[in-house]
């Protein structure tokens, strides 16, 4: 990741691709989602690469439609019939993409685990919450009832659940919508897994509750040492927990780099704009928002070249002709845009 | 002279009870109880709070679509309540609505002309074809929609230009008040900037007044001339926008602005984040006193026994606490 090799535009990026790094905990590469439907075939993810190390937190940001989701729900195997990834996603030196469902479900739930938007539809609404924790226990690690249902009522406390023994017994429609999220939380960290995937776990919650889940998964970061992934549309979420940003539109990565220098001095219009149309807590009523016009484009049919190309405000002749790479800035960025500066 | 004064204003439902031999049948939910606002021409009145403070059934009760259980709504001195049907009818041209939603708000078996056109053919039965169809392509063009997308049926539309086709149809009575329910909630970033920025400038262009319910600070933050903080159907605290922010007086308004995450990564992680405990309490069965007390840092004795009064504590900001002085 952090190559001290000169850096060349023109080659294409080692940020985020596959050097060989001890500490890379999840390296994907040339990585593709498609849907087939009737109309076509939708390009939801296409040519992604990026590594991750131990213990990092990455924000992966996006609009809706941008693909951030589906990459990820690819890597755990979980997309939809009419969906097929392409490329190679390493979790530290294994293949696990296209990998058989028993070996996989070896390595889901235990090395990686995913929590979702809503807690809801995530919990099963006919077993109790005690049941539905030592489950995860009993399929991954041998263990007596006795150690599970310990082990089950730690992790509530680690994520804070008060009286945790009573509603070990309570069935999930019982908790509010921020319980729940905890208990998710608590479900996914069972068997201390290396890397957690949250695909907006904040976004059905009220911003107090949200406030409280947040700095939760902050404490149990630096208490369980785990990968964090957050995969949402919330730029202020990622601003307070993350330490590397992916901007990612209509299915590609537009810019990487760490967080300060993500918010602070952007590169790639998309992510400038995004920052600027913000409506900010911190800043009084003004005039106009600065706004992205248009729309992102139909993933059917993706512009010949640059996906930004026709919102983009900086827009030159070579980027309706040549889609640009990703490529590197600097040691830690990357940017797929032909503007040196901006 | 207020365009619009609220009044003590309560909603009530009933709600059965779980069980049929549960001796008393109906439990009550006071989903706004006791609120009190007023609005001026011109003016955006941001209304906040978590989900199920009661902010939507106060945008509803106000424009009469849910019947208020006590308390009055004068619309330019008229009470609502007490309108017969056809005067109440004839006032609707100027209270509008527009919903979370947009896709939903809209009848899928309509076309775009169809939908802005109904209003005027309900309220200006008169007007010719020609000229209705002049009013919704001027309309269409104010809101952003070309008007060769009069034919399309609203699932050919993103969501972002679903919310343009539902502020056109509200906005072709030329309305006096426009409640906007959540308008962005549904929308990306992107595409909300483009929808608050044309709210805005319709109310520059007309003068409309607008009821901006949201649960989201910055965005209120952005739109509201003043903005009302409720918490279980009553107002924690109701100042103009700087003020409100600067310097919130009430310990929910502060907790509320202090979550929301501020897009710095600086700011952000050096803040320090007041957390406050817990969730929402069961409306079906709030605290006694101040409703807030469960969740609040300030609380004391008093607070569960006496309901804290609304205290006027600048010309333009009141706020219901009993320690609102402590810092």
């Amino acid at each position: 990741m952090r190559s001290t090799q000169k850096i060349d535009r023109k080659k294409p990026s080692t940020v985020g691709k596959a050097s060989r790094d001890a500490n890379a905990l999840l390296t994907v590469q040339g990585l593709n989602v498609q849907f087939k439907i009737r109309e076509g075939i939708v390009k939801a993810a296409n040519d992604i690469n990026f590594q991750i190390q131990k213990g990092e937190c990455i924000g992966i940001v996006g609009e809706s439609g941008s693909g951030k989701s589906q990459v990820f729900m690819s890597i755990m195997g979980l997309l939809a019939n009419n969906g097929k990834a392409k490329g190679s996603v390493k979790f530290f030196d294994k293949e696990i993409l296209g990998m058989p469902v028993d070996q996989l479900n070896d390595i889901r739930g235990s090395h990686i685990s995913m929590i979702f938007q809503d807690p809801m539809t995530s919990l099963n609404p006919y077993m109790t919450i005690g049941k539905q924790l030592t489950e995860v226990l009993h399929a991954h690690k041998t263990m007596s009832n006795k150690e599970a249902t310990d082990t089950a009522l730690e992790m509530l406390d680690h994520v804070r659940i008060p009286e945790a023994e009573r509603r070990f017994h309570m069935y999930p429609h019982e908790f509010s919508g921020g319980m729940r999220q905890r208990v998710m939380i608590a479900m996914a960290l069972l068997c201390s897994p290396e890397l957690l995937i949250a695909d907006e776990p904040t976004t059905a919650l009220d911003v107090t509750v949200q406030a409280q889940v947040i700095d939760l998964i902050k404490n149990l970061r630096t208490e369980l040492n785990t990968s964090i992934i957050m995969i949402t549309h919330d730029l202020g979420v990622v601003a307070g927990l993350c330490d590397r940003v992916l901007v990612m539109y209509a299915g590609r990565i537009v810019e990487s780099g760490p967080v300060r220098d993500i918010f602070y001095t952007p590169q790639h219009p998309y992510t400038k704009c995004l920052l600027k149309a913000m409506p900010r807590i911190d800043e009084g009523r003004t005039d106009k928002l600065e706004t992205i016009p248009g729309r992102p484009p139909n993933l059917m049919k993706l512009p010949h070249g640059c996906s930004f190309e026709p919102r983009c405000p900086y827009k030159m002749p070579i980027c309706k002709e040549i889609r640009p790479e990703l490529l590197p800035i600097s040691d830690t960025r990357a940017k797929a845009c032909h503007l040196t500066e901006i | 002279m207020p365009i619009l004064k609220v009044t003590d204003l309560k909603v009530y439902f009933n709600v059965r009870k779980k069980f049929f031999w549960s001796k008393n049948n109906a439990d009550t939910v006071k989903a706004v109880d006791g609120i009190s606002l007023d609005l001026n021409e011109g003016e955006t009145i941001g209304i906040v709070g978590e989900s199920g403070c009661g902010k939507s059934t106060l945008g509803r009760a106000i424009l009469n679509l849910i019947k208020p259980t006590d308390g009055q709504v004068l619309w330019m001195g008229k009470n609502l309540a007490n309108l017969e049907k056809n005067e109440m009818r004839n006032l609707r041209k100027d209270l509008q609505i527009i919903f979370q939603d947009p896709l939903a708000s809209l009848n899928p078996r309509m076309t775009v002309g169809q939908i802005i056109t109904e209003p005027l053919k309900t309220f200006f039965p008169n007007l010719s074809k020609a000229e209705r169809r002049e009013r919704v392509e001027e309309i269409m063009l104010k809101v952003g929609l070309s008007p060769h997308q009069i034919n399309r049926y609203p699932h050919e539309f993103s969501g972002g230009q679903c919310q343009r086709i539902g502020i056109a149809r509200s906005m072709i009575l030329q309305p006096k008040l426009l409640v906007c329910d959540e308008p962005v909630s549904a929308l990306d970033v992107s595409i909300q900037a483009q929808i608050l920025n044309l709210l805005m400038d319709l109310q520059k262009e007309t003068n409309i007044s607008l009821i901006f319910i949201s649960h989201d600070l910055g965005v209120v933050r952005h739109i509201s001339h003043k903005i009302a903080v409720l918490y279980l159907g009553r107002v924690a605290e109701i100042a103009e926008n700087e003020d409100l922010y600067k310097n919130p007086k009430h310990p929910y308004t502060q907790a509320l602005i202090s979550a929301v995450p501020i897009p710095d990564p600086d700011l952000e992680q050096k803040k320090q984040r007041m957390i406050i405990k817990g969730d929402l309490p069961s409306p079906l069965n709030p605290p006694s006193g101040c409703r807030f007390r469960t969740r609040c840092p300030k609380a004391q004795e008093i607070c569960a026994e006496v309901i804290p009064v609304l205290e006027q504590i600048s010309p333009t900001h009141i706020v219901a606490c009993h320690f609102w002085r402590e810092p």
